[in-house]
């Protein structure tokens, strides 16, 4: 078969959508830190984040670190990434799946106290989607291998 | 049997076909959407976390994906249509642009009637979303390009351009939220991993997702049908095609 002029649009539009491909690819590598939508509690700590503005911090909130504050608005939590842990005090509405062991987004500043008083708190879920029976028998299989991994240690 | 597929790509063959295929991908819609609203709305379980709330997964992800597989297989017919210089190829991509365009917005606003009572929040500037708005934007670009150069030919190739350059947009949305941290949450359905959901949800959204299809293809064959009468109005076979039409809609009349 001769090589076809429509042949020759082939290969151009290939190489075009390349080279536009590529352009993307180092655009995006070049704007990967401000891609970020938060930083990790590692980051926070390490002091990779933004200086004298304010950032989002994400995580999970630590199981037992919710405590309500008297005038029943503010409330202050931890934030983990299971590596390091960020204090967090906020006052205002927390949204309904804000939960101790779930995920989290907050918006806001680092303080001189190490303290990270958020302006916004976001619910961040995952995408796992059951029953609640399911999630009950999920949790209580997880907890069965817990206490059968244990004792071999 | 070879089947000559160039024949099909002469408007005044695939004009009586596509009319035949219509009722067929409308009707399988329509049944597809009403099984798939059964399962989503009356078989799925509450889920755990969300409770009944998260029944908008059901429109949203279906809309979200059609948006990303109509932009590709929209820049493949616009692609052609430029390789080829096949006239039915160009018409293809500019039918299905609208249905695209509609179930974009259909995933940013469900999206954002979700984000609300979750996250807390309509909207924020996440990689997920915003890559998803920049897609509206792309096919709105598309479609006021095409419509702002008079030549068809002309218009054409302009918007193929503007398709074929847009396309790199769809690989950063569906990889967003693995390449970067996002509150938007990570893909339902994962290639080569079990599904992270109950049978019966991931039934109502694969459904969904097929009347969404069906549907797709119905409408826009219906679009592509009126765009081949307006390009080709000065042809023979429209001339005879309208004769045909207006004496037997007077024949009608008569009766």
């Amino acid at each position: 078969m001769a090589f076809k002029a429509r042949h020759k649009r082939f290969v151009l539009i290939g190489i075009g959508l390349a080279l536009v491909g590529l352009a993307a690819m180092l655009i995006l590598n070049a704007f990967q830190s401000n891609m970020v939508f938060f930083y990790t509690p590692s980051q926070v700590v390490k002091g990779e984040v933004p200086k004298g503005t304010g950032f989002r911090i994400g995580g999970l909130v630590v199981a037992g670190s919710l405590k309500r504050g008297d005038d029943g608005l503010s409330v202050s939590f931890v934030i983990t990434d299971t590596a390091k842990t960020v204090p967090v005090f906020y006052k205002g509405v927390l949204p309904d799946l804000f939960k101790e062991g779930k995920g989290v987004v907050a918006q806001g500043k680092v303080g001189a106290d190490g303290v990270f008083t958020a302006s916004e708190v976001l619910a961040k879920h995952d995408e796992n989607y059951m029953p609640p029976e399911a999630a009950e028998a999920l949790k209580r299989a997880q907890a069965q291998s817990q206490t059968l991994v244990i004792p071999a240690k | 049997m070879k089947i000559n597929w160039f024949k099909y790509s002469s408007p005044q063959v695939f004009y009586p076909l596509a009319g035949k295929l219509i009722p067929w991908f409308a009707w399988l819609a329509a049944i597809l959407a009403l099984v798939g609203l059964y399962v989503s709305f009356m078989l799925a379980p509450t889920d755990f976390q969300q409770g009944e709330a998260y029944r908008i997964i059901f429109v949203h992800v279906p809309a979200a994906w059609m948006s990303m597989v109509i932009y590709i297989v929209m820049a493949a017919w616009a692609a052609l249509g430029l390789a080829l210089n096949a006239r039915l190829s160009a018409m293809m991509a500019q039918a299905l642009a609208p249905t695209g365009a509609i179930f974009t917005l259909l995933a940013l606003v469900t999206g954002s009637l979700w984000g609300k009572p979750m996250w807390g929040a309509w909207w924020v500037w996440d990689a997920r979303l915003t890559s998803e708005l920049i897609l509206l934007f792309l096919y709105l670009g598309f479609i006021a390009l095409q419509s702002s150069i008079d030549d068809p030919r002309r218009a054409d190739r302009a918007g193929a351009l503007l398709a074929l350059v847009g396309v790199v947009n769809v690989p950063i949305i569906y990889f967003s939220v693995k390449w970067w941290n996002t509150l938007h949450q990570g893909s339902s359905i994962n290639m080569g991993a079990a599904p992270k959901m109950a049978a019966t949800m991931l039934l109502g959204m694969l459904l969904m997702a097929l009347a969404f299809w069906m549907y797709t293809v119905a409408v826009a064959l219906m679009r592509v049908r009126c765009i081949m009468l307006e390009r080709e109005r000065n042809t023979d076979w429209v001339k005879e095609l309208s004769l045909k039409t207006l004496s037997s809609q007077s024949i009608a009349g008569a009766k």
